[in-house]
């Protein structure tokens, strides 16, 4: 027994010995092993990426995005830049318009109202120009809103009058969008054909056109400055319902970061729409005698047309003959 | 008066999901709105980590800072609040927020967003506390009942913390310091401009 039992304690003690030399690098192997060294890290994921994404259990696959510091940015273009670009483009765009008129004031027809008349725009434009016009007030009073509101309107009429004012200018822009961008695309294919630049147009902008210079150089029937409104308009309305749609379907097209851009382009370009839009409206109505006729009754004067449209009037004349335009009673050329 | 945050310690984190079940069920959130989620970054490779994320009610929150209306307010204890009844749902907080956060009922036609929900720290919102109508537009106020987030509380790891920032610092520091390791306090850099360094 006594064999045997030493034969034991040798085999433990060889076993034991094994152990100890195979195992001796465990301790310090052990010491090394940081169960966080190879795991991801939160500082690192952000300076790989603007974003940290994984994977959701939950079905809303969009929540999978953990995190977004892209926020701060856009936060602050729309709460200092933006409101810097709208507030110079939009007021400076009204000073500018107002020193103008106080100095140069309504630009006359020259030669005084003929008596005749001759169609500018027919029924369909005129109803086109309006339903866009009339959409591009309500988009832009109630977009200016989500801007300049919080400053500017909310602490005049208090929280809850501006958060229920405020909710229906959102309706209104979100379903006035859909008329909007139908007049643009209609007033895009309408006038395209008498809108592509061309030589004249470089002479009517040397010579300061119809109310900047004093004179009346030459145009078709939109003279280059009438050409800058409506590819402002094509471009600029392009824009805004594409960037607006996307803000509008959430997640359609693009993610968060497509939304914060979206919003940039979609808020920029419509502050400058608006300033444009302004100096339109005033040529097209203070601005300029015999302008608003145009698109008011759809008949301008012909002398408004010699002065303002000669080339025009010259095409209307050879195809209808002199008699084209129509002599009207001398109490509604009035007006 | 404390400053209420949320920790989450990812290397405690076992993705349960109870949280989210938890602040679903306590506060009746509809369909489609999640105010609480796990997501897990790297899945099934090495070195993944879980992290249960909410509005981690930032300092000097973007979303009250771009809100149109300006429907939010801070409480006293440091939590982000808004008001349905203000909030017109443009989704501006969403372009704004870092965590994904504020999240929008679908309403109507054209995706347009109903009035905004997220997390609210289980504090309610503008009306009175622990009345019907504060419920059923915000969930349980069971701050106001001196009790703290259930997500936090019936986190099964306590890998999610909720309290006092710097209480719930403190224990995560401890941790920190016995085990040896820890990857640090997520969303806090984000949300709090400070970060807990172990």
């Amino acid at each position: 027994m006594s064999s045997f039992g030493r034969v034991i304690r040798l085999a433990i003690g060889a076993w034991a010995l094994l152990l100890l030399i195979t195992a001796a690098p465990a301790p310090s192997l052990a010491q090394q092993i940081n169960p966080t060294a190879s795991s991801v890290n939160e500082r690192q994921l952000l300076q790989e990426a603007d974003r940290i994404q994984g994977r959701v259990s939950i079905p809303d696959q969009r929540s999978s995005v953990l995190m977004q510091p892209a926020g701060r940015e856009w936060r602050e273009f729309r709460n200092v830049v933006l409101r810097w670009i709208g507030g110079v483009a939009i007021v400076g765009m009204m000073a500018v318009l107002v020193i103008f008129y106080l100095t140069r004031g309504m630009v006359r027809l020259e030669s005084g109202r003929s008596g005749r008349t001759i169609v500018r725009f027919d029924t369909f434009e005129r109803f086109v120009h309006w339903m866009t016009a009339t959409c591009f007030i309500i988009l832009a009073i109630s977009g200016l809103n989500i801007t300049f509101g919080r400053p500017v309107l909310l602490p005049l009429i208090g929280f809850e009058a501006f958060s229920e004012w405020s909710q229906w200018a959102k309706y209104a822009h979100n379903y006035l969008s859909f008329p909007f961008t139908i007049g643009v695309v209609v007033i895009f294919l309408m006038w395209i054909g008498g809108n592509i630049p061309n030589k004249v147009d470089v002479a009517w902008i040397r010579r300061g056109g119809g109310i900047v210079g004093h004179d009346h150089p030459p145009a078709y029937r939109f003279n280059a400055g009438q050409k800058m409104i409506y590819w402002i308009v094509v471009i600029g309305g392009g824009l805004v319902a594409v960037t607006g749609y996307q803000l509008m379907f959430p997640f359609y097209v693009t993610g968060i970061e497509g939304m914060q851009l979206a919003q940039i382009v979609h808020s920029v370009v419509a502050v400058l729409f608006v300033a444009t839009m302004i100096a339109h409206i005033y040529i097209g109505t203070i601005g300029m005698e015999g302008a608003f006729e145009a698109m008011g009754s759809g008949e301008v004067d012909v002398n408004w047309a010699r002065e303002h449209h000669s080339l025009w009037l010259d095409q209307q004349m050879a195809r209808t003959g002199p008699g084209g335009s129509q002599t009207q009673p001398a109490n509604a050329a009035a007006e | 008066m404390a400053r209420m945050k949320f920790l989450c310690d990812a290397d405690r984190c076992i993705e349960c999901n109870a949280c989210v079940t938890a602040c679903k069920n306590e506060h009746e959130v509809p369909w489609g709105i999640n105010r609480r989620r796990v997501v897990t970054i790297n899945d099934g490779k090495p070195g993944e980590r879980s992290v249960s994320m909410a509005c981690m009610h930032c300092t000097d929150a973007p979303c009250a800072a771009v809100c149109p209306v300006n429907c939010f307010y801070t409480t006293a204890d440091g939590v982000v609040l808004h008001s349905k009844d203000l909030c017109i749902g443009c989704g501006y907080c969403f372009y704004a927020c870092p965590f994904g956060a504020p999240q929008y009922p679908k309403v109507g036609n054209f995706g347009s967003r109903g009035k905004m929900d997220k997390c609210t720290y289980c504090a309610g919102g503008p009306e009175a506390d622990g009345s019907k109508e504060e419920y059923e537009k915000y969930g349980a106020n069971r701050l106001a009942e001196g009790k703290l987030p259930l997500c936090a509380e019936m986190c099964s790891t306590k890998s999610l913390l909720a309290g006092d920032g710097e209480i719930i610092a403190q224990i995560y520091k401890e941790r920190v310091m016995k085990r040896g390791y820890g990857s640090g306090a997520w969303g806090w850099k984000t949300a709090y401009r400070e970060s807990i360094e172990s």
